[in-house]
């Protein structure tokens, strides 16, 4: 058992480093940090960008495995380096994964659950008008890329906005900066912001989620199982219930860990639209600004994010699945 | 007939204008056994199902079911529901796909006893367990507890049959209920369906194609075919003078396990074609295009199910109609009269064919197979999240087989025994993991590429699932030409081998451009078996080459067979879990339990003075179709399920099913416990591992 | 035997080889994929939209990046059909033409994708052992690697015929969740009496890969493969429109709409024709892959026995 448990942690962990190694030079070659430097007004002396650079371990005369090796001591030690405007990488880092989980939670969840029910609803009322209508609208979401539906949801909301003529809606930032007022006042304007984020994340996993329980749900229905249960006498409905969603959820763990890695990289665009400093916004930023340590630590961020996600999607499927917990 | 308990009129299932049922006729009384027999396709288990409301929404279902005189047709969910499980209760086939994966055992029983009578979960629960009890399952209270994965296939349907009496119903319908399971669980099976119907009362409709089942259980019978009753009569009735050609076909197409007064075999009368297609059924009588007794009046009207025959002189002295005996066919009353072979000729040499006799001694020639002491072991992986392995799977652990050229051996096992390991070892040709294999005189160890593509050639095999063993996606010729392309054969050579080949067995060289989808599944299995004689082997290998085939075509596919091996000399390593079916082609014998080879020796020798213990029980455990003899017999029923393969006890493996070895006294079992049994010769070339071989009749 | 009616029916009527010859699986899935208005449609659709992008170009004497400076903002005209941006660009000339680059990125991906991932997760799947390893690796490793890094740190740094390497680099990180379910397919196939049959025959590996293992996958192939030309549109607008996919002064349906994005209230017509061609091909797109996997994989159209049936 140990050893098993220290063979499949080791083959994550290479995979990791092999992620993390990669990540590394290709972003300490491929970004130009001291093009960043040199661009700024006015233009810094030379000496002053060398020196700069060399105090951020990111100077493009120092080869390529020393600067490597410098940051690598320096991150197994917990600490990420500096970003390139001299900050602390894990700061920005502990100020953005929150903004970020704030954002993927409310979302995915509620998405989750929704999809969930929407896609067993549907399998059940199969070439119904109300199944049709759900298909029809999930095919459109899917359809459409998240950065399409995030605009397209902002502009709904200006319109709906200038048509009250009040700012029901909001769709920059987190919260409103200088707000006033006490805690249900924050609460509210909190909400307020959520709304268009979430739903820009939510509805696409209530469709991918619909789609898939759908399926699976029709899988079940023509099952023995399910018929077994209506022999012995419950109803159509309660066997649905019981018998047939239960089982119809143990695939979904499987498509749980691939769909959280579309919904992360959507993620990227949803800050990015919505002015969210999450760790996508921070991606996009450090990338424009050729910010190689910060890049980094998003990538490696999300390389953990991924691992983490199959093995949840692991765990899911045993307490699903007794076949698998007691096999 | 008493006023019946359950009563079908005029049934009709379709499936969006395809029928699946037309018009049934059946009548349960209380408390009695009522076999339905058809073929897959004949709509027996469709009218099981529409009998409980259980078909899918797309089925149109129409005439009458009546429960007590309610009507069950027509009736809504809410009001089935309260039938269904209470009064009538169903146990499926394949009891693993039919209970939920997610759930105990236990748990899915209180469920059907809390749907119905108010009792608090405890008393439910305790009631589940004694219903386990009843049903034999050792522990009940531990299992109960347990997954449906975690059961065996037998345990299951113990348990399938425990949910089905829970609440004490009038009506039992049971859907092929052993046809998965093996031989011997299926007698316990059986076993425990009896117990069932005596604590309960209940009446039974018995679906199964198995005939054997249906004589050793049904008081009254009804044959479909092609969605109809076709013949309906009491059991003995309608196994000793049928009225209906296709019921006669089908008693004449099983092979059976006893032989007749002179030790002989009947040939096996195979039915021409195959049954018609729901959707495009012939006008006139469904079986006339294959019926040789069919005149063109049958070919006009479909005829009624009448009593109108008048009976054998044998079985009525009174000459007159037996008012239970019904057939839908217009020439019943000389069919009465009537055997197999007399109404289905056995086409050309096929009838004249018959393996050496039981004198005929073996060939003297070179061995083409020779296996020694063969063992396979595979790791033992557990965990979910994490796998590690705990052990070893012996699944062959000392396997000795020897087949002389143009002999046939049978192997026989239940699931488990590793007989389809001990195929596979043989034919990857690698050095064993232990013993020896010799192909064709030949050592596997050390053996060149080039060696083993030339020795590939002379040993060819044929698969279980004729669709499954072609590939769905290349035309049948370009299958038939594989091992000749794969022996590097010229163009010239494969274009005109593969007419041959095809003609060979029966199938019209035309067909060559066909994909496997478009043949029926004797055909299939046709095409299968010239596709392993393409490059001219001496060995086949057969893997239950007619067990996934109905009766009716699998005794063509059984005459095909022996009829090659005359033509061409070849060898066959026959295995099947279908004593019967080993009982007609094979000369020789070898009998094989938990991975090893237990007795062997000429069929006719090892069928009638079995030696080994489990020889005994395998043999008395397949029913006969022959009501009278199967009534008379007395079982050894073994109990349990074999051991665990991952598990090597000490001594002789199967001393914990073994009903010699329960009977012996403690000094005499200290041998059994201590020592493994080798096999050892017991006269002749008549082979067993048994420390106490004792002759006992099991026929 | 079969459990369900239809699955007995279906037996039965596969038993009928005797009688009448059924019609070819091509043409079998030909009918399937007719009854299905909406993949008919679909079908339609991205038909039609091809000829846009194709000939459209021809039927505008604006080319794409013509300024008309006497037309800045005009909205939709005679002279300009769909309208002029900012810079008084013919918005039909550019949209046409971002079209056709978005369809033809599209297409190459979703073909380059499935390919590698039919040859990797089929040569994974039947060999196993350390082949399987090791491709297992790679494949886990693109998985992790964040494809958004490299995509958008190499593609603002290429010029000219770069989006051909931008749709590669789409397509190098678009293969590897349907190379895992080719390579448990292989496993699975791999097992099947007919591959056993063709080894035991001395048919070579490869051959048994090219004759069995793909043909016999194929179908998921073919409308994975649909759904990923799909996919891969979304992905290429997507980057585009953050300015890390197509370059100008090239133009793609991306970066069009994030040009017309902040002008999308005042000047309606920038944003919508981009977003819209965009979405109505993805549509037809899914629903003509739909339409294929109820067509083809006989799984699924037992699943829905109700639909046939309905017919």
């Amino acid at each position: 058992m140990a050893a098993y448990v220290a063979r499949r942690a080791g083959y994550y962990v290479a995979l990791l480093l092999v992620a993390v190694c990669l990540s590394y030079t290709l972003a300490a070659t491929a970004l130009q940090p001291r093009a960043y430097f040199e661009a700024r007004q006015p233009p810094p002396r030379p000496a002053a960008v060398d020196a700069q650079l060399t105090a951020l371990g990111i100077d493009d005369r120092t080869p390529l495995y020393d600067r490597f090796g410098h940051w690598a001591a320096h991150a197994v030690r917990g600490d990420l380096g500096r970003t390139i405007d001299d900050t602390s990488v894990n700061d920005e880092f502990g100020r953005r994964v929150g903004v970020s989980l704030r954002l993927l939670l409310v979302g995915t969840l509620a998405g989750t659950v929704l999809g969930i029910l929407a896609g067993a609803w549907t399998a059940v009322r199969q070439y119904r008008l109300s199944d049709r209508l759900v298909t029809v609208g999930s095919f459109l979401l899917l359809s459409t890329p998240v950065f399409l539906l995030a605009v397209l949801l902002k502009i709904g909301a200006i319109r709906l906005n200038q048509a009250l003529g009040t700012d029901l809606i909001r769709f920059t930032g987190e919260t409103t900066p200088g707000l006033r007022g006490g805690w249900w006042a924050h609460a509210k304007d909190r909400a307020v912001h959520l709304l268009l984020p979430s739903l820009s994340i939510g509805l696409i996993t209530i469709a991918t989620y619909s789609r898939y329980q759908r399926s699976t749900m029709l899988d079940v229905l023509g099952s023995d199982y399910l018929r077994t249960a209506q022999a012995k006498g419950l109803t159509r409905r309660k066997a649905l219930l019981k018998h047939g969603l239960r089982t119809a959820l143990i695939p979904m763990s499987t498509f749980f860990s691939y769909n959280f890695l579309a919904v992360f990289t959507g993620a990227i665009f949803t800050e990015a639209i919505f002015g969210w400093h999450g760790m996508g916004e921070w991606l996009v930023g450090s990338i424009g600004k050729d910010d190689v340590n910060s890049v980094v630590a998003v990538s490696s961020f999300a390389a953990v994010v991924v691992l983490f996600s199959g093995l949840v999607a692991d765990v899911l499927h045993a307490a699903l699945d007794p076949r698998i917990r007691h096999s | 007939m008493n006023d019946p308990v359950l009563d079908i009129s005029g049934l009709t299932v379709d499936f969006g204008g395809v029928p699946a049922v037309r018009g049934v006729d059946l009548h349960l009384g209380r408390g009695e056994v009522l076999g339905l027999v058809g073929e897959s396709g004949s709509g027996k288990s469709v009218t099981a199902l529409a009998a409980m409301g259980l078909l899918p929404a797309a089925a149109h279902v129409g005439g009458s079911v009546r429960l007590d005189g309610a009507e069950l047709v027509g009736a809504g969910d809410k009001a089935l529901s309260r039938v269904r499980g209470n009064r009538v209760a169903m146990v499926f086939q394949d009891p693993l796909s039919a209970f939920t994966p997610v759930y105990r055992i236990g748990d899915q029983i209180v469920e059907a006893i809390r749907t119905h009578q108010d009792l608090s979960r405890e008393k439910a629960a305790a009631r589940a367990v004694e219903l386990l009890d009843l049903v034999g399952i050792p522990e009940p209270r531990l299992r109960a507890a347990a997954f449906p994965h975690e059961f065996s296939g037998g345990m299951r349907q113990r348990a399938m049959i425990a949910m089905a009496v829970a609440n004490n119903p009038d009506v039992l319908l049971a859907d092929e209920p052993t046809t998965a399971l093996d031989v011997t669980v299926q007698a316990q099976i059986l076993d425990v369906l009896r117990t069932a119907r005596r604590e309960t009362g209940a009446a039974l409709l018995l679906v199964s194609h198995d005939l054997g089942v249906i004589a050793g259980m049904a008081d009254r019978v009804a044959v479909m075919y092609a969605g109809r009753i076709v013949e309906t009569a009491p059991v003995d009735a309608l196994f000793a003078a049928p009225r209906m050609p296709y019921t006669l076909g089908l008693i004449g197409a099983v092979p059976r396990l006893d032989a007749d007064a002179e030790g002989r075999l009947e040939p096996l009368v195979p039915i021409p074609g195959a049954p018609p297609a729901p959707g495009a059924l012939p006008p006139g009588c469904a079986f006339a295009p294959r019926c040789p007794l069919a005149e063109d009046r049958c070919r006009e009207t479909e005829p009624l199910l009448t009593a109108a025959g008048r009976a054998g002189k044998a079985t009525h002295p009174a000459g007159a109609a037996d008012p239970a005996h019904l057939a839908a066919c217009v020439r019943a009353e000389e069919v009465g009269a009537l055997r197999p072979l007399d109404v289905f000729p056995v086409p050309g040499t096929d009838g004249a064919l018959r393996k050496a006799g039981p004198g005929g001694g073996r060939p003297v020639a070179d061995d083409v197979l020779r296996v020694t002491d063969l063992a396979r072991t595979f790791p033992l992986l557990k965990g979910a999240i994490v796998k590690r392995r705990v052990g070893s799977v012996h699944a062959v652990d000392g396997v000795d087989l020897d087949i002389r050229a143009g002999e046939v051996l049978g192997l026989v096992g239940e699931s488990g025994s590793g007989k389809s390991t001990t195929l596979f070892e043989i034919l990857e040709l690698r050095p064993p993991e232990r013993g020896s294999v010799e192909v064709l005189g030949r050592s596997v160890e050390g053996l060149t590429r080039r060696d083993a593509r030339a020795l590939r050639a002379g040993v060819q095999i044929v698969f279980q699932d004729p669709m499954a063993s072609l590939d769905p996606r290349l035309p049948v010729g370009d299958i038939v030409a594989e091992p000749l392309r794969a022996q590097h054969a010229d163009r010239a050579l494969v274009a005109r081998r593969v007419p041959e080949l095809l003609r060979r067995v029966g199938l019209e060289p035309a067909h060559a451009d066909r994909f496997p989808h478009e043949f029926s599944g004797g055909q299939r299995q046709r095409i299968g078996i010239a596709r392993a004689l393409a490059v001219d082997p001496r060995l086949l290998i057969l893997d239950e080459p007619v067990s996934a085939l109905d009766v009716s075509v699998q005794a063509g596919i059984l005459n095909l067979l022996l009829r090659l091996r005359a033509e061409l000399g070849l060898a066959y390593l026959f295995v099947s879990h279908d004593l019967s079916v080993v009982r007609h082609v094979a000369d020789r014998v070898g009998v094989m339990y938990l991975g090893r080879t237990v007795e062997t020796g000429a069929v006719a020798e090892v069928f009638a003075r079995p030696l080994h213990p489990y020889t005994q029980a395998l043999l008395s455990a397949v029913p006969l179709p022959d009501p009278v003899r199967e009534r008379a017999r007395t079982r050894i029923l073994l109990p349990g399920d074999p051991p665990s393969p991952t598990s090597r006890p000490s001594g002789c493996p199967f001393r914990s099913r073994c009903q010699v070895f329960a009977a012996l006294d403690p000094g005499r079992k200290e041998r059994c416990t201590t020592q493994a049994p080798a096999l050892a010769p017991q006269g002749g070339d008549h082979t067993a591992a048994c420390h106490f071989p004792a002759e006992r009749a099991v026929l | 035997m079969a459990t369900a009616p239809e699955a007995l029916l279906a037996e039965a009527a596969s038993d009928d080889g005797l009688v009448a010859r059924p019609p070819s699986r091509a043409r079998v899935t030909l009918r399937r994929f007719l009854a299905h208005p909406t993949a008919v449609a679909g079908l339609a659709v991205v038909a039609l939209l091809f000829v846009l992008a194709f000939a459209g170009p021809h039927l505008t004497r604006w080319s794409y990046s013509d300024i008309d400076y006497t037309a800045l903002r005009s909205g939709p005209s005679a002279r300009h059909w769909w309208g002029t941006n900012r810079i008084g660009q013919d918005v039909f000339a550019q949209t046409v033409r971002g079209l056709q680059k978005s369809l033809i990125i599209g297409l190459l991906v979703g073909v380059a994708a499935t390919a590698g991932a039919a040859t990797v997760g089929a040569c994974a799947g039947y060999f196993g052992g350390w082949t399987d390893r090791l491709l297992t690796f790679v494949t886990d490793l693109l998985l992790i690697f964040p494809s958004f890094l490299v995509i958008s740190v190499v593609s603002p740094r290429l010029k000219g015929g770069g989006w051909l390497v931008f749709a590669l680099l789409l397509a190098l990180f678009g293969w590897m969740i349907t190379a895992r379910v080719v390579r448990s397919m292989a496993i699975s196939l791999r097992e099947r009496e007919f591959v056993r049959a063709a080894r035991y025959m001395a048919v070579g590996p490869l051959r048994i890969i090219a004759r069995h293992i793909v043909p016999n996958v194929a179908s998921f192939l073919i409308i994975d493969a649909t759904i990923a030309v799909g996919s891969a549109v979304m992905s290429e607008t997507a980057l585009s429109y953050f300015g890390f996919g197509v370059q100008p002064p090239d133009v793609s349906l991306g970066t069009l709409i994030a040009d017309g994005t902040g002008a999308a209230i005042t000047y309606p017509w920038m944003f919508f024709f981009a977003a819209g061609l965009l979405v109505v091909f993805v549509l037809a797109v899914n629903l003509v892959g739909d339409g294929l996997r109820d067509a083809i994989d006989p799984t699924s159209a037992r699943r829905r026995p109700g639909r046939r049936r309905a017919r």
